[in-house]
């Protein structure tokens, strides 16, 4: 039974004065303090040990290829369209081959709200968000990424990228 | 010329040995008490962390050991801002009448008998002077902190710092009262107003085996006197930013901060020898009294020090009105009636003195 929802017990004064002069209440806060003392603490290490991520979880960028090596992006600029922080940057131009790409591909981190609406527009799933949280800066131009790094970024994630939209498939 | 002629023939061969003597007792005693102070921060952030289930200090030496320096580095180099409507020599004496008061509390603190005394090393007490009012002299110079904290409040110009002045000064006045009338308690059991006296009193029974309500109480208002959790009205930061320290950075803030945290070792030590039997074992048998008393004496204060620490992990900040409630309303009558009891079996049954 909740002891908070419970009906007060009604003390008669002398218990009640009893009690505030032989500060059983203050013993027994003191007791409980005493006993976290010892208890198993809560913290974190932080840098050394992390708690998981989410399959969700909206990190770093990254652009993703085919197996083949091709690169998924078409330039159809959804993710510029949508983009809430304007920070997406698209410059497009059909390739020798004939196919359309993307000449340049810039993501402004410092504008970017990491909503993942680019991601949830992507036709191909060639933007994502990946599970990388430290990746701050000293330099404002190092977070003016580039195609070359946000396809780095792909490169070296593309395993647990992969894995991540597998796992979150069933519930989109 | 006269005047320096007969201060020139004081500079005799044995009062400057008597000199000496003396500025190398005081080194002996300040400089522990003050890295006793540094080693407090961290017991209290230590401890207050295991109570809120975290680490507390870690990472800066081994268990975060020279956290105290690291503090002490980062306030020595930051800038020493003084605001420009503020009375600015007040604004710079407030932090030392704060610190040196605090320190000068040390020169009565009796250590116990010397263990050394047999090798021929040292004198036979380990204390710096032991002057037969000594307990008045410590009340008088813990009260004098006070000025300090008020006189900083005053100079900062500012409204937080003088709210905080002006609490700390109607607190530490009203908790003075009770705990002069718990003292004076002790002092009749005792039969004397020196502290080496009041110890030695305790050789059969530790005073507060006979006294316990007077030392709950004495215990409350120690914690009142040092502006501590839950009575730390003067700096709440909830409501005040941090009282009356508000305006103070750097060595301003340190001497602030080491003034109170020697204030509050003081208050330990007093606590210590008034009640806790200061360096006498807690019983007088082979293996016990073997250690030396200088080492049941640093117990004894980590023990009330653990206890100030605990009573800030434990309990919420008093509203002011309930401050002032239980200090006149409740903490003066009371030890009236104590200490109306103790003179009263005192005369009947005769005091501890030995």
């Amino acid at each position: 039974m909740n002891t908070q929802n419970a009906p007060r017990k009604t003390q008669n004064a002398t218990w009640r004065t009893l009690r505030q002069f032989l500060l059983i209440d203050m013993i027994k806060g003191f007791a409980l303090t005493f006993r976290m003392l010892f208890a198993k603490k809560f913290t974190i290490m932080y840098p050394f040990e992390a708690t998981p991520i989410s399959p969700r979880f909206r990190g770093e960028h990254a652009l993703r290829r085919y197996p083949n090596g091709e690169e998924r992006c078409i330039a159809c600029k959804l993710c510029e369209a949508v983009c809430p922080a304007q920070a997406i940057t698209i410059e497009a131009e059909p390739r020798a081959d004939g196919s359309r790409r993307t000449t340049r591909y810039d993501i402004d981190m410092v504008k970017c709200i990491y909503c993942g609406l680019c991601e949830e527009a992507c036709p191909v799933d060639a933007i994502v968000e990946g599970p990388n949280m430290e990746f701050s800066a000293e330099n404002r131009k190092n977070l003016l990424y580039t195609k070359v790094i946000l396809l780095g970024n792909g490169d070296k994630l593309e395993p647990t990228l992969a894995e991540r939209l597998k796992r979150d498939a069933p519930y989109r | 010329m006269e005047l320096i002629s007969q201060y020139l023939s004081l500079a005799t061969p044995e009062n400057l040995w008597y000199l000496g003597l003396t500025v190398l007792g005081i080194l002996v005693i300040a400089v522990p008490v003050l890295l006793g102070m540094a080693y407090t921060t961290w017991f209290e952030r230590k401890i207050l962390g295991w109570m809120h289930l975290r680490h507390g200090p870690m990472y800066v030496g081994p268990f975060g050991l020279l956290q105290p320096i690291a503090d002490a580095v980062k306030l020595m180099f930051k800038e020493a801002f003084i605001p420009g409507s503020s009375n600015k020599v007040m604004f710079l004496v407030a932090p030392m009448m704060v610190f040196v008061p605090a320190l000068l509390a040390w020169a009565v603190i009796p250590f116990g008998p010397n263990p050394l005394y047999g090798l021929g090393i040292g004198p036979e007490n380990l204390v710096l002077s032991n002057v037969n009012l000594g307990v008045l002299f410590l009340l008088a110079i813990t009260s004098v902190e006070v000025y300090g904290i008020l006189l900083a409040g005053w100079a900062s110009n500012s409204k937080y710092p003088f709210l905080g002045a002006v609490r700390s000064g109607a607190q530490m006045v009203s908790y003075e009262v009770s705990m002069g009338l718990i003292v004076l308690a002790v002092i009749l059991l005792a039969g004397s107003m020196n502290l080496t006296d009041i110890v030695n009193a305790q050789k059969n029974i530790w005073f507060i085996i006979p006294a316990f309500p007077a030392f709950v109480m004495f215990l409350v208002s120690i914690l009142a006197e040092c502006n501590r959790h839950p009575f730390d009205l003067p700096e709440a930061e909830a409501e005040l930013v941090a009282g009356y320290n508000t305006e103070y950075s750097a060595m301003g803030f340190a001497l602030f901060f080491l003034g109170e945290y020697i204030a509050m070792i003081t208050m330990s030590a007093f606590t210590a020898i008034m009640f806790l039997g200061g360096w006498l074992p807690p019983l007088d048998i082979a293996p016990l009294n073997w250690v030396p008393g200088i080492v049941w004496l640093l117990l004894k204060i980590i023990l009330v020090l653990f206890f100030m620490v605990w009573a800030r992990g434990t309990l919420p900040r008093y509203r002011y009105d309930q401050l002032m409630r239980l200090g006149w309303k409740v903490f003066l009558p009371l030890s009236l009636v104590w200490l109306v009891i103790t003179a009263t079996a005192v005369k009947l049954l005769g005091n501890f003195a030995s």
